[in-house]
């Protein structure tokens, strides 16, 4: 059994990880931490229980928020229609065939009815439900268990899981990105263990985890950022193990024109960004000490007062400023880190050689993507994704100008989801809008000597030079 | 080179892609003396393309030139000699997210069929999953076999010439997810199921007609699997177009202002405004005449714990 358990490990819930709660198609990450209330679909829960058990196990929840495994799947028995009509000419929909009040259905939740029986309350207690045709029964059973069900299922999350999520709970925060949408570009950028990806992404990481899923944590992938630091909610969800981290690199945007040039130190003083958020930090740290120090002087008063002590100001003295150094030794090994990590970072960059390029952000795309297109190799692929079509066309229009690229392609893609039934198999009524757009293409040699713009950018026209040989 | 692995050099032996322009691409076999024609002239392997970096503009002998790429499982999906119809580009990134596919993964998929998909698997499981895949058509298990090979890519994938129906995968209670584009999926899903893991997996299949998936989707509930979802994604292309377009002559302005002012008004006309020629120039884009509209239906499922 001891191998067994073993062989179960890695598919147990921990305390500390990272999962996705679920219930029908709504999702929601959280982390699980021991006696912390969470809230899902309108209802409080700890997740204490959930500890131990595998994934994907579904839980009932009972009153007061804890967790229970459910019972092995009651068989769905379709319950064999004994009763059902053929069609509804006859049926009013006049809101009076249900018996029960809100009330009454209220007192059934209170006294800890399960969905089933409250459910077959509502059957019984209906003067229509006979009437209806046996897939009306259906539907109508399976809306009531849609609405009185009280499961949760914790899921381990995964790219597919998260960027449903998002999509349905805060599409703003991805930039409107569909889930098929990302998939397209995961593929479109030939993301795979080993090579070495840029990324510049607002998708609150979404973007950037769904990458590093995909490497697996081989290769590394470079973060561009704008501001003053890395936005990466979104890669916490996934859960990844520690040493995927080190795979990830970030690198301001401010810094890349003096890249190019050649002209980044990133030994010297040149993290102006970063320093400046650690000295702000320096300053108000300094003023507490201070202010302790005043805080402790009507005390020091009172106690001289007392026992005209001077040894022990001068030891809060001595303390206080321990502890100061203390924070300035802190300030400059975070800072010597900071440097550290842009000195790695540049010198990934610098070689402008990087595998594939991804942009997802609300920034207009045109100057990110010329920009960073420089760092890639030749016959390398590019994927931008944006919420506006108009601004691709922008960067479709510069890259033929420019050239240096082949294949491109100004795409989006149509989804739509089916309800497959006996006999009542149809796509679902409502379908997603759109989910962005993306351009795509690959990186080619760009050629010194031809200048841009000249007509041969364009696609030769075969001429008919014969070439004897 | 290989389909997993980007390298900068072309080799001999290498598999390259070669752009032709306008996405016309072309694979070509690398060899020391060989020679592709291509409508632009003759491109000789030994001078143009050995040794040149991949991303090179290659001049062709009549003065045309193209571009020399590395292997992409998406560049090989547009340029693959088909033996079958093929899964494109967007329906297998829709199918390697939802199988939740990555490094390490291991996946059944059958049939094989030009390999198409086999490509895009071997690419994201690459170094560390394996894909046991399944063609009951000899000539086309044995292509691929040969395929794989000069891909680089034959220690990821074992090729097994049956019939998944009766036969089932070749494995059991290996594969993290399942993938099967037969004609007669239901027949399978039991197969599949005993392929994958105890702890459970993806499925996904693909069927061009909407009776199969209905008699795919009973199999599977029956089969116990859950989270059973189909649906359908088409790719949208878009041209970019710079358009002119005419700008109407309404004649002379008369408003208000215009008539008080008297013979002014006229010169006030804009000055890029010549009576004929008024236009404004657009960049927008166009689809194109047709478009392709079904491909297949993708009914995913999850298998759970058994």
């Amino acid at each position: 059994m001891a191998h067994n358990e073993d062989n179960d490990y890695e598919y147990r819930i921990k305390e500390g990880d990272h999962v996705v709660l679920k219930r029908g198609d709504v999702y929601k990450a959280v982390q699980i931490q021991r006696k912390k209330k969470v809230i899902f679909e309108k209802q409080w829960i700890f997740l204490d229980n959930a500890v131990g058990h595998l994934y994907s196990t579904t839980f009932e929840i009972a009153s007061g928020g804890t967790l229970q495994p459910k019972e092995n799947k009651e068989t769905e028995s379709s319950t064999d229609v004994q009763v059902a009509g053929t069609d509804n000419r006859h049926i009013n929909d006049d809101g009076k065939s249900q018996k029960l009040t809100r009330d009454d259905i209220e007192t059934m939740k209170e006294q800890g009815l399960t969905d089933k029986e409250i459910i077959k309350q509502l059957i019984d207690n209906s003067s229509t439900f006979n009437n209806k045709t046996g897939y009306a029964q259906d539907k109508y059973i399976k809306k009531k268990k849609k609405k009185y069900e009280n499961t949760v299922m914790v899921l381990k999350p995964t790219c597919r899981i998260l960027a449903m999520m998002y999509h349905g709970r805060e599409p703003g925060k991805i930039c409107h990105l569909r889930y098929d949408t990302l998939a397209q570009m995961l593929t479109l950028a030939n993301i795979h263990a080993g090579s070495k990806v840029l990324v510049f992404e607002t998708c609150a990481g979404l973007v950037l985890g769904s990458i590093m899923e995909r490497m697996g944590g081989f290769g590394s992938v470079i973060q561009m950022y704008p501001g003053g630091g890395p936005v990466r909610a979104g890669v916490e969800c996934f859960g990844f193990p520690a040493h995927f981290h080190d795979t990830l690199h970030e690198f301001p945007i401010c810094h890349v024109n003096a890249l190019l040039a050649g002209t980044l130190d990133a030994s010297a003083k040149d993290s102006a960004p970063e320093e400046k958020q650690l000295s702000v930090a320096a300053e108000e740290e300094q003023k507490q000490p201070e202010a302790e120090k005043q805080e402790g002087s009507p005390e020091e008063e009172s106690m001289e007062a007392n026992t005209g002590d001077d040894v022990g100001q001068d030891q809060e003295k001595l303390e206080i400023e321990k502890r100061q150094e203390a924070k300035a030794q802190e300030r400059k090994v975070k800072l010597e880190e900071k440097r550290r990590k842009l000195a790695a970072a540049a010198a990934l960059l610098e070689g402008r050689n990087a595998d594939g390029l991804v942009i997802a952000s609300h920034f207009h795309p045109c100057s990110v993507l010329l920009g960073l297109l420089k760092f890639l190799s030749p016959s390398r692929p590019f994927v931008v994704f944006s919420q506006y079509k108009e601004t691709l066309i922008e960067c479709y229009t510069k890259l033929k100008e420019q050239g240096g690229t082949v294949n491109l392609m100004l795409t989006d893609t149509w989804l739509r989801h089916y309800q497959v039934l006996p006999d009542r198999t149809h796509p679902l009524l409502l379908m997603s809008g759109g989910g962005g757009y993306l351009l795509s293409g690959t990186t080619v040699a760009t050629d010194p000597s031809k200048p841009a713009g000249s007509p041969q950018a364009e696609e030769p026209a075969p001429k008919r030079q014969k070439v004897k040989d | 080179m290989s389909f997993v692995e980007y390298s900068d050099f072309i080799q001999d032996g290498d598999v390259a892609i070669v752009h032709l322009g306008h996405n016309s691409v072309t694979p070509v076999k690398v060899q020391h003396g060989a020679q592709t024609q291509t409508r632009y002239g003759v491109i000789r392997h030994s001078t143009d393309l050995i040794g040149q970096r991949y991303g090179s503009k290659v001049t062709c002998s009549k003065g045309g030139w193209v571009h020399v790429l590395h292997p992409t499982p998406e560049l090989w999906t547009v340029s693959l000699p088909h033996r079958t119809q093929i899964l494109y580009t967007t329906d297998i990134a829709m199918v390697t997210m939802m199988l939740e596919l990555k490094p390490g993964s291991v996946v059944c998929e059958s049939g094989t069929g030009s390999g198409s998909l086999s490509h895009a698997i071997l690419r994201t499981i690459a170094p560390t999953g394996h894909l046991h895949t399944v063609e009951f058509h000899q000539q086309r298990a044995e292509k691929v076999v040969e395929e794989f090979k000069e891909h680089r890519v034959d220690q990821l994938v074992t090729v097994r010439n049956q019939d998944v129906c009766k036969d089932g995968f070749g494995v059991t209670g290996v594969a993290d997810a399942v993938f099967l584009d037969i004609p007669s999926p239901w027949e399978a899903v039991g197969h599949a199921k005993a392929a994958m893991k105890k702890h459970g997996g993806r499925l996904c299949s693909f069927s061009p007609c909407i009776e199969q998936v209905q008699r795919t989707c009973e199999a599977l509930t029956e089969q116990g699997f859950e989270e059973i979802r189909s649906l359908e994604i088409l790719l949208r292309v878009h041209n970019v177009r710079p358009v002119t377009l005419q700008l109407p002559d309404f004649g002379p302005d008369s408003s208000d202002s215009s008539s008080q002012a008297g013979p002014e008004a006229l010169k006030e006309a804009p000055p890029s405004a010549t009576p004929n020629h008024a236009s404004l120039k657009i960049k927008t884009t166009t689809p194109p005449r047709e478009m392709p509209g079904h491909t297949g239906y993708l009914t995913f499922a999850t298998k759970p714990r058994t």
